[in-house]
């Protein structure tokens, strides 16, 4: 005769002949005082099984934080942001070093965006020296596979060349290293937050509600797995006819941004000469740094830095 | 009857897939136009959205928020769009709340997609459109897996003319072409936007880079579709690709490309048969 007490536990009693209505609220108070106990004891137990196997989060050797730029919707324009907030980052102040990991396995866009090609080389202690142009050290997937070479890997292979990129990688000592994730919130998230610890997390969304929802399921994972979301970049916020000047708000002007309670680091326009920028392998920060679009940069990379020294010391 | 490996032959004519590699190009809005136009040229059509992290499919045809019904054989489809005339799926229907978000590894999305081609109750279709996700990973293969043995399953590619997406299209190329999967042709979309004000054209994604890439490797351009502003709009004002205002130039483009389309798998689905 079994008694089952929530969903979780089950107290079985083992003389039913005995049994009273008095003695069951006897024997129940008593189960139920032992009952946290080995609930905290039976969680531990779980907490370590599930553990084994789990990679062991470690900070890199010499790279002071890591933030992951990241969207849930792909095409909004998380690698050219990650590239010019990147670049306007050591901008701002030339004494910071800054990385950039390209964690985009199966859709690499660094090697394009910073006009870098070519195998790494390997140093003596067997690790891959990343490719530097305009001061900002760079590894991708792209790196290591021809330009039409798809990579048709499962998730397993995926987490392996995440760990690879991420921990056998010759980064020298970094002030930020910024990590282009893929689109989604799977296997490439999941293993970065469990190899490294990430300083904040910036989301990058288009204004519209379709890409908004997805926003808002990526700031949701990284709160459940106790990343802070440093806030949201809003890119592609309108568009001004080169003719006309007319604005048209192409992918809509929602204020869904503020309702997903995420501070708006930055609002970046939809311009044609961000794509041509990116296009030639020479972000729009260092094409036209005095342009409207590049200042947009420079500020949202200020309001990122400011809130990451403001959790540092808190 | 569900849509095992013996139910995929005779109850599905065709099988179509939506690839890109890149993600943001517009995959999932051509899928639904495309299922939209498929219906409206009287042919019975199901969307599968694969795109498990971002299923985005429910909301753009009026299916936000709805849940699927368990029938005697497996999962009822929920039936959306003009007349309720789309058989849909998604994992968005799924999820008590429809914002969850869904952080899951390979092994669990490859389960998820194979579940929903062998115990979705699909009927008899014209047309099953199959929506992805960018790349080239386990919902993938998880879709050529579920497919293999049917006749008829092809591909068309969706990128935007800029060169950053024709490089993961190209990749997505080589994808089709080492699993034996038939590309119909290439969608270009987001091509170009005409000032709704003084009606100049900028090119603000690039121009011609979907076709450069149909040419350069012999597969067929089927088209270029507009930047059109109002699609986005539609869906921001709480309405549907379903009950917009027909025939913008995007959806008249596309239109003009499931013609195209549908002539194509005919053809294919014709020489199946009599093979």
């Amino acid at each position: 005769m079994g008694i089952r007490l929530g969903v979780k536990a089950r107290l079985v009693i083992c003389c039913p002949e005995v049994f009273t209505a008095g003695w069951t609220q006897q024997y129940l108070r008593c189960a139920v005082n032992l009952l946290p106990r080995h609930f905290s004891t039976l969680k531990e137990h779980q907490k370590k099984l599930m553990g084994r196997g789990l990679p062991k989060q470690a900070p890199l050797p010499g790279v002071k934080r890591i933030v992951a730029v990241a969207s849930g919707k792909g095409g909004v324009g998380k690698s050219t942001t990650a590239v010019n907030l990147a670049l306007a980052i050591a901008a701002n102040d030339p004494k910071v070093s800054v990385g950039l990991l390209d964690a985009d396995i199966h859709g690499p866009s660094i090697p394009m965006l910073m006009n870098l090609s070519g195998n790494p080389e390997v140093t003596k202690d067997n690790l891959l020296r990343p490719l530097v142009n305009y001061g900002i050290a760079c590894m991708s997937m792209g790196f290591l596979i021809g330009d039409s070479q798809p990579v048709i890997w499962r998730g397993l292979m995926v987490m392996s060349a995440l760990e690879k990129m991420l921990k056998q990688v010759s980064w020298g000592p970094l002030d930020y290293l910024l990590v282009d994730l893929p689109p989604g919130t799977g296997d490439v998230h999941l293993s970065l937050c469990q190899h490294v610890p990430l300083s904040g997390a910036v989301i990058v969304s288009t204004p519209q509600d379709l890409a908004l929802i997805d926003a808002r399921r990526a700031a949701e994972m990284f709160r459940k797995v106790g990343v802070p979301v440093i806030g949201m970049v809003v890119n592609m916020s309108g568009f001004q006819c080169p003719n006309c000047h007319h604005q048209t708000h192409i992918f809509g002007e929602s204020e869904t941004a503020k309702q997903l309670g995420l501070d708006v680091l930055g609002e970046i326009p939809l311009h044609i000469s961000i794509r041509e920028s990116s296009d030639r392998g020479k972000p729009i920060v260092l094409l036209l740094p005095g342009g409207a679009e590049a200042l947009a940069y420079v500020h949202t990379a200020s309001k990122v830095v400011k809130c990451l020294e403001r959790m540092a010391s808190s | 009857m569900a849509l095992n490996s013996d139910g995929l032959q005779k109850r599905v004519r065709c099988v179509l897939l939506v690839l890109s590699g890149k993600g943001g190009v517009g995959k999932s809005s051509v899928s639904v136009q495309l299922a939209l136009s498929f219906l409206s040229l009287g042919k019975k059509v199901g969307l599968l959205d694969a795109d498990l992290c971002g299923p985005s499919i429910p909301l753009m045809i009026g299916a936000h928020g709805k849940n699927v019904q368990r029938g005697p054989d497996g999962w009822l489809p929920v039936r959306a769009g003009p007349s309720a005339s789309l058989s849909l799926m998604s994992v968005a229907f799924l999820l008590s709340n429809k914002d969850d978000a869904i952080v899951w590894r390979g092994p669990k999305k490859t389960a998820m997609i194979k579940q929903f081609l062998s115990d979705v109750q699909w009927g008899d279709l014209d047309i099953l459109i199959v929506d992805t996700p960018p790349g080239t990973s386990d919902e993938h293969l998880a879709v050529l897996e579920g497919l293999r043995g049917h006749p008829v399953y092809s591909a068309v590619l969706v990128t935007t003319p800029q060169a950053v997406s024709v490089g993961d299209v190209r990749r997505e190329l080589t994808f089709c072409h080492k699993t034996g999967t038939k590309v119909l042709g290439i969608v270009e979309n987001m091509s170009g936007f005409v000032c709704p004000h003084c009606v100049e054209c900028t090119n603000i994604f690039s121009q011609g880079g979907g076709e450069s890439l149909a040419k350069e490797c012999d597969i067929r351009f089927l088209g270029s579709v507009p930047l059109d502003p109002s699609l986005a709009l539609t869906l921001d004002k709480d309405r549907d690709f379903s009950c917009a205002a027909t025939e913008g130039p995007a959806e008249a483009a596309l239109r003009h490309i499931a013609e195209i389309l549908l002539k194509e798998m005919n053809e294919d689905a014709n020489v199946a048969q009599t093979s």
